[in-house]
């Protein structure tokens, strides 16, 4: 058994033992921590499967934020969780679901384990267009210039998530503060770190934004530590969420898909067809869509972990 | 040259490996949470330190070498306060509590 | 060279495996707020080995983005167990 067999064997099987543990504890908190942990070595996990956006994308999302938003989740619930307890899942649901859940796992091994021969692919024709794109990095071209109508559902779905947190507000406070108002922290320990951090956190974020075009990171990846940032201004109590009827508040959330779907329309007029680019010019319009894009989305995924309105402003 | 920096790289970072080693015994040893967060904190943090000096000359040039630091500062900052807030929850009433 | 990081990596992962099984077993919510603190610095150290070996500087960038959110993700883990044992549901140290 080679060393990097070995390693890899050893990631498997930790994944697995933490996941299982996650979904058998009882405690709520334990189970988040959990959760956390688990997509803080599925990066690792990426990262040895050489998807190196993938393993930027899931320690940021999948473990960073979602994290937060469950444990904020977690909060929510706690009063109701005595009486949730009536609605556990039996042991036989629980046991199909299981068996269902191993079918599926099987499934999707033997579809990658079992390759047909030659194994479809678009990776060759994908990066033998880069040059035309003005990219380096082949993930940065799919979302951005191949796939751009893709990414700019994707990001309208986005707004339209937080709309649907905000409908969760009661009638009078739409419009209000979102999250409950963190006491400015006795604790200098916390101060501190909330004002050194961000300030680090903010030029990695447009550090990754940047090396997108051509290295692992983009526009998401970055978007997502800003908004971590934020949030973590917030939890010092330094900052407050602002409510969210302010009007440059809103201008912050859509101008991102609003950028992104003027130079799509524009592509009629200069090039041939919706979200087409000019040749030549591919690389600045990119660049033109990524970076309100990276304000909306980052705003976006700091409102959301905020959650519904609960203050009048 | 590259051979003294090699001989460097394996030192520093068998040694960085050790501190982990040390580190993950206390965590398993110890008997509270407080000395537990101890051996975390300080020893893994010593180890990091070690295997980013030991990296620094295999890395890609001045903005590879740069980046490494800043991890390893960034490590710091966030392992001292965290090491902090952590035991302040774990017994709110300071030290004598 | 190569052999060595990759061996170096394996080893600092198995710590953290160790010490990960130890921290979420831990009877008590005090014990498992050190799991993102784990993962800051072991998950990064074995990163930064891995970048190293397998001669990918992108990885380096994972391991930046990963001290920053294990981090903040420590800090929501203290706050909300902290607000969690505030509000008498639990004591914090498990009795």
């Amino acid at each position: 058994m080679t060393l990097a067999l070995a390693i890899d064997a050893g990631l498997a099987v930790l994944v697995l033992a933490v996941a299982t543990w996650t979904i058998a504890v009882r405690k709520t908190f334990a189970a988040v921590v959990g959760f956390v942990s688990y997509g803080l070595l599925l990066a690792l996990v990426w990262v040895r499967l050489l998807a190196v956006d993938v393993a930027l994308t899931e320690a940021a999302i999948g473990s960073g934020v979602t994290g937060v938003l469950l444990l904020a989740a977690a909060a929510r619930l706690r009063p109701t969780e005595k009486g949730a307890a009536a609605e556990q899942p039996g042991a036989a649901l629980c046991f199909v679901t299981a068996i269902l859940s191993a079918v599926v796992s099987a499934g999707l091994a033997a579809l990658v384990l079992l390759p047909t021969n030659p194994a479809p692919t678009l990776a060759q024709a994908a990066v033998a267009n880069l040059p035309a794109t003005g990219l380096g990095n082949s993930v940065t071209a799919v979302l951005l210039a191949y796939r751009a109508w893709d990414t700019l559902l994707e990001k309208v779905v986005l707004v339209l998530a937080l709309l649907g947190v905000w409908s969760l507000a009661p009638d009078a406070l739409w419009g209000g503060r979102p999250g409950p108002r963190y006491p400015a922290q006795r604790d200098g320990a916390l101060v501190f770190l909330a004002q050194l951090l961000p300030p680090v956190g903010i030029v990695v974020g447009i550090y990754m934004l940047w090396v997108g075009a051509n290295e692992p990171g983009g526009a998401f990846q970055g978007s997502t530590i800003l908004a971590a940032m934020w949030i973590l201004v917030v939890m010092a109590g330094l900052g407050d969420a602002p409510p969210v009827g302010r009007r440059w508040l809103r201008l912050v959330l859509v101008a991102g898909p609003m950028v992104f779907l003027a130079v799509g329309l524009s592509g009629f007029a200069i090039a041939e067809a919706f979200l087409a680019y000019p040749v030549g010019y591919a690389k600045p319009l990119i660049i033109l869509i990524e970076v309100p894009l990276t304000l909306s989305i980052a705003a976006t995924l700091g409102l959301l972990v905020a959650g519904p309105p609960e203050r009048a402003e | 040259m590259s051979l003294a920096l090699d001989i460097f790289t394996v030192v520093a970072i068998s040694v960085g490996a050790f501190f982990f080693l040390a580190g993950t015994v206390g965590l398993l040893r110890f008997p509270d949470a407080l000395t537990r967060l101890h051996a975390l904190t300080k020893a893994d943090n010593l180890g990091l330190g070690l295997v980013v000096l030991g990296l620094l000359p295999q890395a890609a040039g001045l903005p590879g070498a740069l980046k490494l630091v800043s991890i390893w500062l960034l490590a710091q900052l966030a392992g001292a306060t965290v090491a902090q807030l952590i035991a302040r929850a774990v017994r709110p009433g300071g030290p004598q509590a | 060279m190569t052999e060595f990081l990759l061996a170096a990596a394996g080893f600092v992962l198995a710590m953290v495996a160790l010490g990960l099984v130890r921290i979420l077993r831990g009877p008590a919510d005090a014990d498992r707020l050190m799991a993102a603190q784990l993962l800051g610095t072991g998950g990064v150290a074995a990163l930064l080995l891995l970048a190293s070996s397998s001669r990918i500087p992108a990885i380096v960038d994972v391991a930046l983005a990963l001290v920053l959110l294990a981090a903040f993700a420590s800090v929501a883990f203290v706050m909300s167990a902290s607000r969690e044992s505030m509000d008498g549901s639990e004591p914090m140290d498990g009795g």
